[in-house]
């Protein structure tokens, strides 16, 4: 057989018809007004590695990568260059560049394609990579290449590029990795045995403990190191490189929420740990019997009805969303989507809120290796789009804000709702049960990710490549049909227990599930993508699409072979024992025997300071005429203007249980507050998913959680959600500096006074802290703190749900809720350049008076419209009200419950708990008398004019807007 | 006995069970099979009499949409679909069991001629688009599963490579031949470029049948509004105003009933 040989295939575009993947690169280069590019021209290149022949490679090439109709392809023989796929494009004024993923990277495209030249009956070919080629004709230069490649095409964490002008190129500057000398065209099933290494810590001094830590990335501190070296002296031994790592990732912030579980000191309290004094309190407080399973697992679950569980979790992904936006936010989705399947629910929902910089951040002002907000933006939204869609998960909720404060730290909150049958929910693995690794390869990617994320980022880390993880949705899917099926076969599941490899990869999920019991595991069992992998990295390695499962011997053949059906790998790796201790093997070598009481439990917990002044703003002065272009600028700012470029990117129909979609009213676009699900054929029940966020009220974090858990709430009962449960996501920058965890310490008390205010559960949550950037100048740059509420409630029937668009003219328009002097904080404040310092706070036995009314009037069927009537104020929600259903709107802020007499702090105030409602003219009287005892109050009707008119406190006209000119404004911002 | 419709599933396969469902309420008995069951002869097409391909991201739609599915049915199954289509047995192929069937050559199969004469290539726009649309139901009585169809409907979208592409010339074949079953339009039911023409679909193309009018393949979701209240603005109109996909379904068990029991 002659000697593996790479032979390389390009596919381009016809003429016949435009290629909208470069028209759409064409577009970003002229937006970065990049000079000097008249033509730009995309082959996708194929590296076609084994023992073809010429007919074979012909055969390929026409049967499955080529689409005659609009792709012609070239291919050259082992001895010739990727030049040859070009020698028709004249030389001078032709440069290239190609694009590839770094060896080690995986591209999940290439074993599909060698699954379908297989298909072909062509067993010869043993290996494929995937590049691009960009041929640009026009007036340039290498910089002006580099500049392109570096903001447009390539994105360096992952990839690589190479340039050259036509004519000066050789094989050796257009090289493409996988050729047979590459490591990157090893068979992944070889994998070469390496021993664990002996860490000298018994006798090492702090500062060798510390350059330890440090050289390992670890990111355990001096006390935690010591513990484990007071540990192993006890043991008499040093621990291996695979139980140090072990360690550092059971006690990284990630996996064990040390931040949430120290004690800390304020200046007039010490309590000790906040999850447990507040946020878990509250649950066990509120006592709430629809609660199935709250905290503990990896996703909290509820009740949808007596058959049916809901499960729901939010996790972050912010730091690998920083490095590679596509990557680390399509896998932050993936990962929450495995939770979820991690209790053995199926996913129904996909929800996501991203925050980012500013979007018109000057290039200049960018470090070197920071990604532009627009792009971070872009890449996030794809990736997003691309893991849901392909999972067929529908994505219908979500937010997005802008803040200068997320420049360096971009926040992507991601999250999943799930539903299963209750008696399905099981968590029980035996001693001797089998521990089966299923899905995806272990590769290097993802090495390090939970110990990276509680270190701050800095120009060195966006080097971090292999903390970086590429996305296989596809792979995930076939895990998820298999589980369902070894779920659904039997009235029992035919496993025990199910987790998901997350973060920590192997280690803390099997180490998580061995708790109290124990474990031993074969390392070299695992299949992996590369040779040469240490045993310490096959362990904590985070490689995606990958769940463990526990399953009694006697199931173990019958679950591989469902998963075998669905094409997806099934490998038992270890079994559970009762040992108390983690045992890991290599061959036939113990590489690691770790106490899991010592692991679990003994991280040292120091107490921290919780300090913070807070700073006060100037105020600005009363404006009380012609506040239209106050609503406009609003309506038309970043954190307002329709995010309808995005939403359509998700597919939200998917599944086609999508009641109320995020795009609401006549045309489809109006601004929804929450997403309704019917998620079970046979009844009308349905889910309701709604969200709430507000960095700008950070200035105040007491009052920023009351405020966002009312928004969520709100936003739920807009829709008609009621029997509410919450979850809480916190970013934040580092909580070792005392003012980070006094802000902290005050938003969590936010939570616990609110959820027992409102009698709405948390029942999961998770932190991201360390969001901070490091700047050339050592200097700290933290993000704005950040708490995000994701509320998730039940409608009894969802032909009664509400949307917020205005139906008939004539009808009234109610104001549910009172209006406070509340600015601080707020956008109208913020488009007049100043902050303020009142954030709107929550009396909350009137608002549970007026919410739970105004179900009662929603569920009577009285309700025609609903909007959340926060961000902007009263103006804002009527403009989108009113665009929505195409109709407008009279207001008077006169009859607006308030003790304020100021016209634009009426109209601009964003006091919490209140709803804008339209009502049947009909049945105006009867929504009166429901409504009595709750603050509700004829503000205005819904008029046959295309404008919005509000009259002032003494009835003069202070706005009056042409409807399809504030939706021009609200629309134009993202029309990209 | 009853209809026996086979919804196949590959890895990828996502719009699957809402699929099932149509069916089902259309009245027959709906299974979902993977393709692998096929393959290795644990089930055959012959038992089914409506074969049914899904959306999705079929192998995750590498290379190109649906292109290995594809080379999966002429490859792998090419027998037993092709003695499924000489039966004429309908076959409905929804998006990505749309671009699927078109890669293989079974639609438009001018001249039954089977091998790839069309395709769908990524939308002009270059991004995944979910959008509830209009469609002018322009077939003359040739495709078995729209007939007494309205001939305006409102449906979603949801792809990132739906641009219908075929020779101008092969496109008037398709006219004669009756094999154009959906275009898209404007609400007014006129012919209109983006956004009513989501991906920029030569002459608006949505849907096409082939020539015996067994196989439908189309690039909308009718199986996403099957009910009142999938409608993306249910909330405005009255009961009256629905006017769901069911009657597609209904259609093709009809004519499977008729036909084969």
């Amino acid at each position: 057989m002659p000697p593996p040989a790479m032979w390389i295939v390009g596919i381009g575009h016809k003429g016949v018809t435009i290629d909208p993947h470069v028209q759409e690169v064409s577009k970003v280069i002229d937006d970065l007004g990049i000079q000097g590019v008249d033509q730009i021209e995309c082959i996708k290149v194929y590296a076609i590695i084994g023992t073809p022949t010429e007919k074979e490679i012909k055969t390929i090439c026409k049967k499955l990568l080529v689409d005659q109709l609009i792709q012609y392809h070239r291919y050259t023989s082992p001895e010739g260059s990727l030049l040859d796929l070009i020698i028709d494009k004249e030389e001078n004024g032709t440069w290239l560049a190609l694009i590839q993923y770094r060896p080690g990277v995986t591209d999940p495209s290439e074993e599909r394609i060698k699954d379908g030249i297989r298909v072909l009956g062509i067993e010869s070919v043993y290996s494929v990579t995937t590049a691009s080629l960009y041929l640009f004709k026009g007036r340039l230069t290498n910089q002006i290449l580099e500049t392109i490649c570096e903001k447009v095409l390539a994105n360096d964490v992952i990839q690589v590029h190479s340039t050259c002008e036509l004519g000066r190129c050789n094989k050796s500057n257009l090289g493409i990795y996988g050729a047979p000398t590459d490591d990157a065209s090893d068979k992944p099933e070889a994998s070469s045995h390496v021993l664990a290494e002996e860490i000298s810590i018994c006798e090492a001094g702090d500062a060798d403990l510390m350059s330890i830590s440090k050289g390992w990335r670890l990111s355990l501190n001096l006390e935690e190191m010591k513990t484990i070296q007071k540990h192993y002296s006890a043991e008499g031994r040093n621990p291996t490189d695979v139980e140090l790592n072990t360690i550092a990732q059971t006690w990284s912030e990630h996996c064990y929420h040390k931040t949430f579980k120290i004690p800390v000191e304020t200046d007039d309290e010490k309590i000790n740990g906040l999850l447990k004094t507040y946020i878990m309190r509250a649950t066990k407080e509120l006592n709430k019997p629809w609660c199935i399973s709250t905290f503990i697992d990896n996703a909290g679950i509820v009740e949808f009805d007596e058959e049916y569980g809901i499960a729901v979790k939010v996790e972050t992904h912010n730091h690998p969303t920083a490095l590679d936006p596509f990557g680390g936010a399509g896998t932050g989705t993936g990962g929450v989507l495995r939770d979820i399947m991690g209790v053995g629910a199926k996913p129904i929902l996909s929800t996501n809120i991203l925050f980012f910089g500013l979007l018109d951040t000057p290039h200049n002002k960018l470090p070197k290796g920071l990604l532009h907000p627009i792009r971070m933006m872009k890449g996030a939204v794809a990736g997003i789009a691309d893991y849901g869609n392909k999972m067929g998960i529908p994505t219908a909720n979500g937010a997005i804000f802008f803040d200068e404060g997320y420049l360096y730290n971009p926040l992507v909150f991601a999250g999943s709702v799930g539903i299963m049958p209750r008696t399905k929910y099981v968590r029980n693995p035996q001693p001797g049960d089998i521990i089966l690794v299923v899905g995806g390869k272990t590769g290097m990617d993802g090495i390090h990710g939970v110990t990276f994320a509680s270190a701050e980022l800095s120009e060195e880390t966006q080097s971090l490549g292999s903390a970086v993880q590429i996305g296989n949705p596809v792979e995930e899917k076939k895990v998820l049909e298999g589980l369902l099926r070894a779920r659904d076969k039997y009235e029992k599941p035919l496993y025990s227990a199910v987790t998901d490899c997350g973060g920590g990869g192997l280690s803390s999920a099997i180490g998580e599930t061995a708790r109290g019991s124990g474990a031993v595991v074969n390392l070299e069992k695992i299949p992996l993508k590369h040779r040469g992998m240490k045993p310490w990295q096959i362990w904590i390695s985070e490689s995606q699409e990958r769940m463990m499962l526990a399953v009694p011997k006697e199931n173990v053949e019958e679950i591989i072979k469902i998963f075998e059906e669905e094409n997806c790998e099934a490998t038992p790796i270890g079994q559970f024992t009762d040992t108390k201790r983690l045992v890991l093997h290599y061959q036939d070598e113990v590489v690691g025997n770790i106490d899991l009481e010592f692991l679990h439990r003994g991280v040292p917990l120091l107490p921290r300071q919780a300090h913070w002044e807070r700073e006060k703003f100037p105020e600005p002065e009363s404006k009380e005429k012609t506040l239209g272009k106050y609503i406009k600028l609003i309506l038309s700012s970043p954190n307002v203007a329709s995010k309808e470029w995005v939403i359509r990117q998700y597919d939200h129909e998917v599944q086609a249980n999508t009641i109320i979609n995020p795009l609401q009213g006549v045309h489809c676009d109006g601004p929804g507050d929450a997403c309704v699900l019917k998620p079970v054929v046979d009844s009308w029940r349905g889910i309701v998913v709604s969200n709430g966020a507000n960095p700008r009220y950070s200035i105040d974090p007491y009052n920023m959680a009351l405020s966002v858990i009312d928004e969520a709430l709100r936003n739920n009962i807009c829709c008609g959600g009621r029997r509410i449960a919450i979850l809480d996501n916190f970013s934040w920058g580092n909580p070792e500096r005392p003012d980070q965890l006094g802000k902290l310490f005050d938003a969590v008390r936010g939570c616990y006074d609110a959820s027992l205010g409102f009698g709405t559960p948390f029942i999961s949550g998770k932190d991201s802290l360390y969001n901070e950037y490091i700047q050339e100048d050592g200097k700290a740059v933290a993000i704005p703190p950040t708490l995000v509420i994701t509320a998730v409630g039940i409608i009894p029937d969802i032909r009664n749900a509400v949307t917020m668009d205005v139906k008939e003219a004539g009808n009234p328009l109610y104001i549910v809720g009172e209006t406070f002097d509340e600015l601080g904080g707020s956008h109208y404040y913020a488009v007049r350049g100043f902050v303020g310092n009142n954030v709107p706070t929550v009396r909350f036995k009137t608002a549970k008076t007026n919410m739970d009314s105004l179900i009662l009037a929603i569920d009577a069927g009285l309700v025609k419209a609903c909007h959340d009537c926060s961000e902007g104020g009263i103006g804002i929600v009527a403009a989108e009200m009113a665009f929505a259903g195409d109709l407008g709107i009279h207001l008077e802020l006169g009859s607006v419950p308030s003790k304020m007499t100021q016209n634009d702090k009426i109209l601009f105030s964003e006091s919490n708990s209140r709803f804008i409602v339209e009502i049947a003219e009909s049945r105006a009287t009867e929504f009166e008398e429901l409504m009595h005892g709750a603050v509700c109050v004829k503000i205005g009707k819904v008029i046959d004019a295309q404008k919005l008119v509000i009259d002032g406190v003494d009835g003069e006209v202070i706005v009056e807007e042409p409807l399809n000119a504030l939706k021009e404004d609200w629309q134009s911002t993202f029309r990209w | 006995m009853t209809v026996k419709t086979i919804v196949l599933r590959v890895d990828g396969t996502n719009c699957d069970v809402e699929l099932v469902e149509a069916f089902r309420q259309a009245g027959a008995q709906t299974e979902r099979i993977h393709i692998n069951e096929l393959i290795r002869e644990k089930y055959s097409l012959e038992e089914y009499h409506i074969l049914a391909i899904p959306g999705g991201f079929s192998y995750g739609d590498y290379v190109a949409a649906g292109k290995l599915l594809a080379n999966d049915l002429k490859y792998r199954l090419r027998k037993d679909v092709e003695q499924f289509i000489d039966q004429s047995k309908p076959i409905l192929g929804i998006c990505n069991g749309f671009q699927a069937l078109v890669k293989a050559g079974f639609l438009p199969a001018l001249d039954g001629r089977r091998e790839q004469q069309a395709t769908l290539a990524t939308n002009d726009k270059a991004l995944f688009i979910d959008r509830w649309i209009y469609l002018k139901h322009e077939n003359q009585g040739t495709c078995i599963f729209t007939k007494s169809l309205d001939n305006q409907l409102y449906v979603p979208v949801n792809h990132g490579e739906g641009k219908f592409v075929m020779k101008e010339s092969d496109i008037q074949r398709l006219e004669e031949s009756d094999q154009i079953v959906f275009r898209y339009v404007n609400p007014k039911g006129e012919l209109a470029g983006y956004p009513w023409n989501p991906n920029g679909s030569v002459s608006n193309i949505a849907g096409i049948c082939d020539e015996h009018g067994t196989i439908l393949g189309l690039m909308p979701h009718p199986e996403k509004y099957i009910h009142r209240y999938q409608h993306p603005f249910w909330t405005r109109l009255s009961e009256l105003e629905f006017s769901g996909w069911l009657p597609l379904f209904k259609n093709a068990v009809d004519y499977a009933r008729r036909r084969f029991l």
